[in-house]
């Protein structure tokens, strides 16, 4: 009885009875989301574009926010080092095109992903040599994003905004309609429509696909810069920020695994989600539950809609 | 200029069908035997010290080859891809220090065993999703599986005894008045324990692979629906194969700690180890028995060894050694991919090929 209670009546009767921890909760866990969409985003990218499960999403994001902080440190001026960071990604997309994935063209698809497990060890190692193991702070603030909070006053209490959040989430959403513009209305972007629909077929019109898969490292290496900038800021720097990338998987799960929106959706329900989860039922199992209650929901949608929200439904021919 | 099997005539089909049906074949299982359980136990590996030899290179690349079997049934033989492995070696470690303290009169060995049955069970209920879906979709399911059993191991308190330190330490155990585990046991006892395991798990798996347990895994795995068509229940397929490579797992997760470690906590099952154990699927070769050893070894062995000659012979430091390593592997792993997917057992079959024809292959 006392566990049924626990379940459903005590933690509703909290919300409506602090309504303000309950918004600020739910503004943490849409914070959180945005920036694990953001996390799954770099994933859809490159298994839109070359059907490649990219396993070395999350550390190309640990990778984006050593190089940052490191250029800095060297002494070069902080949007300065992101452009660096940037021309760095680029040789990187084209050595990974170059050394591994060209030779890998028309393998199986679980071989692709086991070489891009073997590209984040080979990055892993190298990040640790040349940067070092220890944990660092971001350099958000050289950079001009905001610091502070604002309060808003709510219900008797208030609910803070972290100004770093604000804007998080406005070049989350920036970046996504850049990318959603990028694919629908650019040549390049109907190219890796194309090279996703079928490599020999974009080929016999004349796509290039070596470019294309370049372009699209480069484009993933974007995106995890900017991840790496934000969940940099919110925690530090440190190869710990692998573990939260994995978090990307549920949300591939949920809004299917070749859908830009699906992909921001996904992160918003598990970041709401996986907060509320904690602060309201979290107490009853003993804390810590966020690390698995995305999985959790993935494991759900799997065994009822396994294509995911808004993911090409999965066909079997024999 | 190797060996051929011309002359060697069979006149029963039991003949054909055994184990190691060419002569030569015997004798290289003999000298590996004899490398195994003689000569290296005496004289240790050149160049590095006895005791090192059995506690970092010895010990674990014998339990590691016991994981990778259980891994490569679920994965090279049944298809069924999962990033759990660590949490069910977990699951084995934690299971069979609470049957210990439950029956402390239990000999030591048959707890093994007991925490491997246990393993079966849980891997069992986190292989149900196996039935629905498959790949990614799969290997996010039993991620879910790793990060869950990680929590347990920190959160439910049962689990390791309400210990202070959250870690589990090793009784002290003895069968015939030789000191099994705890800190007074022999490297070599358990040593010797291990390989004991390890040979009688292989010789379990490569039989019942053959049989009509491992037939259905290998139809499942190279077309479920057509598998089905012809008569093979996808439930009992994808579930005993979850079942048997748990047992397997949890069969090394209890060994790991109890004849290796000594205690062990949480992190000794992180996620990060589960991609070693499927990098030594991969690199030994997905569905072959010879390739867990293969695997086992190139992963294990190699990098400790070139840390410790790293160390004493060129006196580089231990950091750097350990990221040149980590390179190392990841460059092996996708130098494997690219020139043979089946890994270092298929490269040991086509130089096999390649010398029995040498010097005239046409």
């Amino acid at each position: 009885m006392d566990l049924l209670t626990g379940i459903f009546i005590t933690p509703f009767a909290e919300m409506i009875g602090l309504p303000d921890l309950f918004f600020q909760a739910l503004w943490d866990g849409f914070v959180s989301g945005t920036l694990y969409g953001l996390i799954a985003l770099g994933f859809v990218l490159i298994f839109k574009a070359s059907g490649v499960f990219n396993f070395a999403q999350p550390i190309l994001v640990v990778l984006a926010a050593l190089a940052l902080i490191s250029f800095y440190k060297m002494g070069v001026p902080a949007w300065i080092s992101v452009v660096l960071v940037l021309i760095m990604f680029y040789a990187l997309a084209w050595l990974i095109e170059r050394l591994i994935l060209r030779k890998l063209v028309n393998t199986d698809g679980n071989i692709l992903f086991m070489s891009t497990v073997a590209l984040s060890f080979i990055i892993i190692g190298a990040a640790q040599w040349i940067f070092g193991g220890r944990p660092s702070s971001m350099i958000h603030k050289e950079l001009g994003f905001p610091v502070g909070s604002v309060e808003w006053p709510m219900f008797g209490g208030g609910v803070y905004f972290e100004l770093l959040d604000i804007s998080a989430a406005v070049v989350a959403v920036l970046l996504i309609v850049c990318l959603g513009l990028f694919f629908s209305r650019t040549k390049i972007g109907r190219g890796l429509r194309a090279v996703a629909d079928d490599h020999q077929a974009a080929l016999s019109v004349g796509i290039s696909l070596n470019q294309i898969w370049v372009i699209v490292w480069f484009v993933a290496g974007v995106v995890a810069l900017v991840t790496g900038i934000f969940w940099g800021a919110r925690s530090d720097v440190s190869f710990a920020l692998q573990i939260i990338g994995f978090k990307a998987l549920p949300v591939l799960i949920i809004g299917g695994f070749t859908s830009v929106p699906g992909a921001i959706v996904g992160g918003l329900m598990i970041g709401i989600g996986e907060k509320m989860f904690e602060i309201y039922w979290g107490p009853l199992l003993g804390s810590g539950v966020e690390g698995w209650f995305a999985y959790f929901i993935a494991l759900g949608f799997l065994l009822f809609k396994p294509q995911g929200l808004f993911g090409d439904k999965i066909i079997e021919r024999v | 200029m190797y060996f051929r099997e011309t002359g060697q005539f069979k006149s029963k089909y039991k003949e054909e069908l055994a184990a190691f049906p060419i002569f030569e074949d015997k004798i290289g299982i003999a000298i590996a035997a004899l490398l195994a359980f003689v000569l290296i136990p005496i004289f240790g590996l050149p160049g590095l010290s006895w005791d090192f030899t059995m506690s970092a290179v010895m010990i674990p690349v014998v339990i590691f080859t016991i994981t990778t079997l259980g891994l490569n049934i679920l994965l090279g033989f049944a298809g069924q891809i999962s990033l759990g492995t660590a949490a069910f070696m977990g699951v084995g470690a934690y299971s069979c220090y609470k049957i210990m303290t439950i029956f402390p009169d239990l000999n030591a060995l048959i707890c093994v065993v007991l925490s491997g049955i246990v393993t079966a069970f849980v891997g069992t209920i986190f292989g149900l999703p196996s039935l629905r879906i498959k790949g990614f979709y799969l290997m996010v399911a039993t991620l879910a599986a790793q990060f869950f059993l990680e929590w347990a191991f920190i959160r439910i308190p049962w689990l390791y005894n309400y210990n202070i330190s959250g870690a589990i330490e090793v009784p002290y155990k003895e069968m015939f008045g030789i000191v099994l585990t705890g800190a007074k046991s022999e490297p070599l006892t358990r040593y010797f324990v291990c390989l004991g395991f390890l040979v009688v798990l292989t010789w379990l798996a490569s039989n019942v692979i053959r049989g009509r347990i491992g037939r259905s895994w290998m139809m499942i795995r190279d077309m479920d629906i057509a598998a089905e068509l012809i008569g093979v229940r996808p439930l009992t397929a994808k579930l005993s194969a979850f079942a048997f490579s748990s047992f397997y797992i949890g069969i090394s997760g209890a060994l790991m700690v109890f004849f290796w470690l000594g205690a062990a906590e949480v992190e000794s099952f992180d996620i990060n180890h589960s991609f070693t154990y499927l990098f030594m699927v991969i690199i030994g070769g997905l569905g072959s028995i010879t390739g867990c050893y293969f695997g086992a070894i190139l992963v294990w062995v190699v990098p400790v060894i070139l840390k410790e000659y790293g160390k004493s012979v060129f006196g580089i430091d231990a950091f750097v050694m350990e990221n040149f390593t980590t390179i190392l592997l990841g460059v092996v792993m996708v130098v494997i991919l690219i020139v043979e997917p089946h890994g270092l057992a298929r490269i040991w079959q086509i130089a096999k090929q390649k010398l029995r024809l040498w010097p005239f292959p046409y």
